[in-house]
């Protein structure tokens, strides 16, 4: 049975779910999950975390990696969180968390610094998300609740503009229902935008031809398939 | 035209009109001029609509100006925070207008604003309900959206330094929206933690050149 017959287009390919490996035995963590994306960080990158869990992602970024973290609040090589008399009410990231600064540091206004993520200068940023559609379809700054205030930051200038956007979520919301859905029923941030997805579950490409499995946790490719069709 | 600086805070608002646009710089809290923004709040103009990244935090700065009923309309990116309890609040009772714009789209048309540039097309928000109903085109096989510059009447920028002829250096990422925001408002004041003769500022250094700004105040640090 083809993927594609499973969950109506959610899961393209590979041909042969089988195929998939599994290449740990349960469900990852956050840490572990942020430990994946920073192994398929290129080296020499410049990249933008987002707010939340992708920001752990720096924690597992090798010292020699020459990953080069920009913040678009208006820094290029921001280090860690400022602990004790490192703090400076002056320096800090787009969450408004003290931070550091490492050798070859560069401050620039607001506008340079988006100016770097439209332009295309920006390999990587990785976000988190409320939903992913198959074909990389990004919603994660607005639930649409009536009552909800909308903020969108730099999430859409984000998604738009870097060359790669990594999504970092949980596969399946609470109440069981998948995050990966045909379309995103959530207010957009940007359209087929999301390449590839990191969740507890499975890592999966995203495109234009919909969503392929690359590797799972703790569990099948023909049982997560299911699980998602089901949702 | 020469740069007046002020003996204080209140000398450097003087004169702002109801009705006014007001660019407020600062990320959170960093760079947000709150000598200013006090002043303001003493000043009393009001019916205001305030440009800035956030909506205020804490009771402070900008959350004390909207505490004090002045914002007609908050601009910004990114009103929702965990400390944003003010602006929550009045958003929520209908007493203050959100026009909600991406962060980059928000300097930009503030950038487009000062450099004289009439509109320009962006590929951000495309497909989103941010650019619902706008005008689109297709560039090079990308949809782009059309933004219109923001002009302020004032702009209220914190920086690190001025010196007397109104050049200005900024300290790490508190520069922020400053550089941008002094190119586009009419009057634009900056409050430092320093004023510094002509001459001390290294000339390779300055970030917004004194062209730009109309007054500055020290308020220390």
């Amino acid at each position: 049975m083809s993927a594609q017959s499973l969950v109506a287009g959610v899961l393209a390919g590979p041909a042969d779910l089988d195929a998939v490996p599994m290449t740990a035995p349960g469900p990852l963590d956050k840490h572990a999950m942020a430990a994946l994306v920073a192994r398929d960080i290129p080296a020499g990158s410049f990249v933008n975390l987002g707010i939340g869990q992708p920001t752990l992602v720096a924690d597992h970024l090798a010292a020699d990696s020459g990953v080069v973290l920009h913040t678009e609040n208006g820094m290029l090589n921001m280090g860690p969180a400022a602990v004790g008399d490192e703090i400076d009410p002056d320096l800090t990231n787009a969450g408004k968390i003290p931070v550091t600064e490492l050798p070859g540091a560069a401050y620039f206004h607001h506008a340079d610094s988006f100016a770097m993520m439209r332009g295309g200068h920006l390999d990587v940023c990785v976000l988190g998300a409320f939903q992913v559609s198959a074909r990389g379809d990004l919603a994660n700054w607005h639930t649409g609740a009536p009552d909800a205030i909308p903020a969108v930051g730099g999430a859409m200038d984000l998604a738009t503009g870097a060359r790669q956007v990594f999504v970092m979520m949980t596969l399946f919301a609470k109440d069981g229902t998948p995050k990966l859905v045909p379309s995103c029923t959530y207010p957009l941030t940007g359209l087929a935008c999301v390449s590839r997805l990191y969740t507890e579950h499975a890592v999966l490409d995203l495109g234009p031809d919909g969503a392929v499995l690359r590797e799972t946790f703790g569990c099948s490719a023909r049982a997560l398939v299911e699980r998602l069709g089901r949702g | 035209m020469t740069v007046l600086v002020c003996a204080d805070a209140d000398e450097a608002v003087a004169g702002v009109r109801d009705g006014s646009t007001v660019l407020v710089g600062g990320f959170g809290m960093a760079g947000m001029p709150v000598a200013l923004i006090d002043a303001l709040i003493r000043q009393g103009a009001t019916d205001l609509t305030v440009v800035s990244n956030n909506a205020g935090n804490g009771d402070t700065g900008l959350a004390a100006l909207l505490a004090a009923g002045r914002v007609r309309k908050v601009v910004c990116s990114f009103p929702r925070q965990s400390d944003s309890w003010v602006f929550d609040g009045l958003y929520r009772q209908g007493r203050v207008e959100l026009e909600l714009v991406p962060q980059g789209t928000l300097a930009e048309r503030m950038r487009a604003a000062g450099a004289g540039i009439g509109a320009f097309y962006c590929p951000t928000g495309v497909g989103t309900p941010l650019a619902e109903g706008r005008e689109t085109r297709e560039i090079d096989g990308r949809v782009h959206v059309l933004e219109y510059p923001l002009h302020g009447d004032v702009a209220l920028v914190g920086a690190y330094r001025a010196d007397r002829m109104g050049n200005l250096v900024y300290r790490k990422t508190a520069r922020n929206f400053g550089p941008v925001m002094a190119t586009a408002a009419t009057t634009v004041v900056a409050q430092v933690r320093e004023v510094v003769d002509v001459g001390a500022l290294d000339p390779e250094a300055v970030v917004t050149p004194g062209i730009y700004v109309d007054r500055v105040v020290e308020v220390g640090s």
